[in-house]
Parts: structure tokens; sequence; C-alpha cells
């Protein structure tokens, strides 16, 4: 199972590094999304693996497993979806204000340099 | 317990919510809910920094909660120093907003920006790790909002590139907390303090792995080389106002460095070492340099001052490197110094920029009303930002050199050529801005102008005030600042205010 959960977050990790050094908002936004699967992957993997055991102790489980990381994987969820959803309404903006989802602001810089020429 | 502890969070919280329910279409009800609560924060960090001189650390149990199972608050020294700090700059950006008409320029300024400042007092009182990650997403989130305020093409983009690097750092954070908490087991800040010193051997190297990521996280924060580039565009196409109360969010990086590594990481853990100062003081060297280069090379107004906010973090950087009694005081009298400079600069420029309606910095155009006034403001500034005389940037550098005499003389013509450079940029650029724009015969305006606001320039003049406070009051400041110093390299009153149960 370790070696699944870390080739996971791996893969994850892997894929989300490469969509984020994307020109365009699309990939980096899907980038974005897969590396915060991982690292929530990751988190939840912080506090040890173990199967079939209560997030809370009690006298009739053999044990039980670290409840703080469901807390803060919890946490981590909540605020990364409430990112991506900004930074999608912003891409959008930005999409719709100049006509292309490009990520860098080349033109614009392009623009500057003119402005400053003239 | 004393609950004022919480209220710097809680007010900015509750006006916030307020502004956007009740004043959501009431721009005057908004200034006065934005103007008022920023003044109670100013006297409630008055009154916060006085207790805590009186009675040293405290700690606020969220909930009641022992540590390190709840979440605490910590108020010390260096928090409230913070906590002041933010207050004393968002009284005058505040009032700038307002006398600019900036927050009616786009919805919901002054919700954001209580939002932002309960983000950052958050972050500058929370004594737990993962709070810290929870704080550091309320500001973040608050300053997208206020980076694109006013909307416009460049804006948009520019917010776009800001956000999307800031998730990454958020994952990055995330992964270094994940790491520290599968060895150490806690995130509570004073406990990773007590367990990180007696790690065991074998952990050591997983341990140090979180500890230089969690470092790149607040290298990402504070703009330091070679995480530097988000901050040239972000800061150059932010609103004004709001690029001078970001002027705060590069300092919460220096803050958590400071505050991380002289608790938990402090050089004496026999796990991690000096490997954090032989990080930081190159990529601080570097970044002053950089920093420097680009004040000089700058082809625009806005990203010249902020590439001489990027200078001033590589000076706070190279002096937190030092991490000795000297070297924090003159890194924290630096870090009060540089953020009100840096905010009163990007108002001057704002001020500037906005009447002449360029910020292109390649040819002089027609003089502007009041350029007489804002020449002069721009140059007390400039000596501000540069660490002339006998403006408190130059006293900050001084303590700096003096701190680092000796071993580490490396610092010494970094700075002094850097200031230089720094100079020669702030001097081509107003010359061209003010003088060579005054040859050039003002244009007849077809419309009469409005009569000018006196509010910008009260705002500018208050920032400028608490400079020369700062240089005034410099003997007993840094006096007050080593007793903080040596509170935070002495954290035994910091951790045993978090009444952490004995062997667990």
């Amino acid at each position: 199972m370790e070696l699944l959960v870390a080739s996971a977050i791996g893969l994850l990790t892997a894929g989300g590094v490469y969509l984020i050094l994307r020109l365009r908002t699309f990939p980096v936004i899907v980038g974005l999304s897969l590396l915060s699967y991982a690292v929530n992957l990751f988190i939840f993997a912080s506090g040890r693996l173990a199967i079939g055991l209560p997030p809370i102790w009690s006298k009739t489980a053999a044990g039980y497993t670290d409840p703080l990381v469901q807390a803060l994987v919890l946490t981590a969820i909540v605020i990364s979806f409430g990112m991506t959803a900004v930074i999608v309404m912003m891409g959008l903006g930005a999409y719709l204000e100049a006509g292309d989802d490009r990520i860098d602001i080349d033109r614009s810089a392009a623009e500057e340099n003119e402005d400053a020429r003239r | 317990m004393n609950h004022w502890i919480i209220a710097p969070v809680l007010l900015p919280a509750v006006l916030g919510a307020l502004a956007v329910l009740v004043a959501r279409h009431d721009i005057l009800l908004q200034r006065v809910i934005g103007l008022g609560g920023t003044l109670a924060l100013a006297v409630l960090a008055l009154v916060l920094i006085c207790s805590t001189t009186l009675t040293g650390p405290e700690v606020y149990f969220l909930g009641d909660w022992p540590a390190p199972f709840g979440i605490v608050l910590v108020l010390d020294r260096l928090s409230a120093l913070m906590l002041l700090l933010t207050a004393a700059l968002a009284l005058p950006v505040t009032l700038y907003a307002i006398g600019t008409g900036w927050d009616a320029r786009g919805r919901h300024f002054h919700a954001l920006f209580q939002f932002q400042l309960m983000g950052l007092n958050g972050a500058f009182l929370t004594g737990d790790a993962f709070n810290l990650f929870v704080f550091f997403e309320v500001l973040l989130i608050a300053s997208y909002g206020l980076m694109i305020h006013g909307g416009g093409r460049n804006r948009l983009k520019a917010g776009v590139q800001y956000v999307a690097f800031n998730l990454v750092g958020s994952t990055l954070f995330l992964f270094a907390l994940a790491t520290i908490y599968s060895v150490t087991g806690t995130l509570n800040m004073a406990d990773l303090a007590q367990k990180v010193a007696t790690l065991p051997e074998g952990d050591a190297a997983l341990i140090r792995v979180g500890a230089v990521m969690l470092l790149l996280v607040f290298a990402i924060k504070g703009a330091l080389v070679p995480v530097q580039f988000w901050l040239p565009g972000t800061y150059a196409n932010a609103p004004g106002p709001v690029a001078a109360l970001f002027a705060v969010m590069t300092k919460v990086g220096a803050y958590s460095v400071i505050r991380v590594y002289t608790l938990i990481f402090p050089p004496v853990t026999p796990a991690t070492g000096t490997m954090f100062a032989d990080l930081i003081l190159p990529a601080g060297l570097v970044t002053l340099i950089l920093g420097a280069l680009g004040v000089l090379g700058a082809r625009s107004v806005g990203r010249m001052v902020a590439f001489a906010a990027i200078a001033s973090m590589g000076t706070l950087f190279t002096a937190i490197s030092v991490f000795s009694q000297a070297g924090t005081t003159a890194a924290l009298y630096y870090l009060l110094h540089s953020t009100l400079a840096t905010a009163a600069m990007f108002l001057i420029a704002d001020l500037a920029v906005s009447r002449r309606g360029s910020g292109s910095l390649a040819e002089a155009r027609p003089s502007t009303p009041q350029s007489g006034l804002i020449a002069a403001l721009f140059f007390a500034g400039a000596i501000a930002m540069a660490g002339m005389p006998p403006l408190s940037g130059f006293l900050g550098k001084l303590l700096i050199l003096d701190a680092t005499r000796g071993d580490m003389m490396l610092v010494w013509p970094v700075i002094l050529i850097t200031s230089l450079l720094m100079i020669v940029g702030f001097a081509q650029a107003g010359s061209l801005l003010f003088w060579k724009s005054s040859a050039i015969p003002a244009e007849p305006d077809p419309e009469p102008e409005d009569p000018p606001a006196a509010l910008p320039f009260v705002a500018v003049g208050l920032l400028l005030m608490l400079l020369t406070g700062l240089t005034v009051f410099a003997g007993p400041l840094t006096a007050w600042l080593g007793t903080t110093v040596a509170e935070l390299h002495a954290p035994a009153p910091y951790i045993a205010a978090n009444a952490l149960p004995v062997g667990g």
C-alpha cells in the first residue's frame, strides 16, 4: 500500500508540475488542482497509513489512526477548492478582457516598451 | 486569559462582513467602516504592545483547548510590534484610498481591505504552524481581490500570474507542514521547538527537507531570489494604495522566517545547525543586487518602486541571516522602516503617475499640477528608500553594517554599492519626472480640474512622519527591539506560556 500511495502522490505531483509550466490558463489551473490532490494525499499519509482503524480512541477497536491529519486534509481541501474557484474566475476575467488565455504578459510588456519608445 | 488577544482578528472579520452585507451600496458607510476599523485596530495594537511589554508572552487558547491539542494565539513583543506596524500602515493607506477615490473604482474595496488585515493580524498572532498556513490563505485570498481592484486587462493578467504563483506556494507550504508533522507529530510552534531540539539522529534528514521547503515558502512571500519574479509585475500593476498595503505582505515572509528560524530551528539545533543562515545570506545579497539593478533599469515608475521593494527585502534578509542579537535587532528596525518607506514610495508614485497619465520613464511629459509638492515628497521617499541620511533607512543600514562587522565583511560592499545604485536610479527617475517636465510648457487643460484633494497628501505625510519618528526615537526604539530580540533568542517564556503537558 505504501508503494501505491507514494507512486500516486508522485505521479500527481509530476503531472501537476508539468501542467503548471504550460503557457495557457486552463492547463495551469488543472495542474494546480492535480498538485492540490497530491498534497491532500500526502498530508493524509503523514499521519501514517492504517487500514480499518477508527480515527477516535475506543475500547473495542484494536487501535486508532491519527485524527488530526484528517482535520488538516479537510481544511486543505476547502481552501484549495476556494482558491481554484478564485483563479478560474480571474482566468476567465483575464480571458474576456484580453481575448486570449495566455498566462504570460508578453504582449502587454511589448506594448509597454512601445509606449516607452513613443 | 487575556481575551483582547483575539480582537485584532475578530474586529476586521466582523467589519469586513458588515461592509459587504450592510454597506453594500453605500460607499460613505463603507469608508466610515474602513477608517473606523483601522483606527480601532491602531488603538488595539497600542494597548496590546503595552500589555505584552509589561507581562511578557501571553497565550490565548482558542475554545480553551490546551496546547498542543488546540490552536493557540501567542502575543509576544514581536507579534505585537507587527500588529502595530500593520495598523500604522493601514491607516494612511485607507486615508489615501478614500482621498483619491481608488476605493470607488471597483467594488468591496474596504471589505477586502478588512479581510486582508484579518489575515495579516492572524498570521502575526498565531502560535500554530498549520494555523499560520490558514491565515496566509486568508490574507492571500483578500489580496487577490485587492490586486485586481478596478480591473483592466494588464491588471487581470498580472493577477492570474500572482494567484497561480501563490497557489503553488501554498501547495509547497502544505507539503512542508505535512513532512514536519510526520516527523514530530505536532504543529504547535512551541511544542515543535521542544521536539525538534531533541530529535533523534535518524529523523534529521526528513526535518531538514521540511524546514527547507518551509523556508522556500517564506522566501516566495518575502520575494527572495530565486522566487522573487512575481513581485514586480504584481506590485507595478496593482492599484497604488493596494501596492502600498502589500508592502507589509512581503514582511509576513520576513516575520515568519524570524519566528520559525529563531523558535523552532535556531542555529543551535543539532538536526539543522546553521544551514538556514547559510542559505539566506547569499540569497539576500543576490536579491539586494538584483533589486538595485532593477531600480536603475526600470522603464516605469511602478516597476522601479517594486524593484526598490525587492532590494529592501534583500537587505532585510541579509540582516536576518546573521541570527545574532545585533543582527536581528537591526533586521527588525529595518523591517519597520522599509515597510513604511516602501508604502510611502508607492503612494507617491501613484500620485505622480495619476497626474502625469503614464508611468513610463522614457521621456519627459509636461508638468502637472502640484508637481513641486509631489517632487518634494518623492525626494524624501527616495532618501528613505535608498538609505541616505537623515531618514531612518540610513540608521537601519548602519545597524546592519554594524551587526555584520567582522567575519561577514562581504555584506559591506554589497550594501554600500547597491545604495549608490539606488540613489542614481531614483535621481534619474526624479529628474525625468519633475525637473525635465518643468521645461515643457503645460498644455492648457480643456476642462477645469477639480480642486485637488488634500487627503492623499495627508496620508503620505503621515507615513513620512512615522519614518521621521523612527529616526528621532531610534535610541529608545532599538533598546526596546533589543529586548524583543533577546526574548526571541531565549524562547523559554514563550514556550512556557503554552503550558504544554510535561513529557508529552
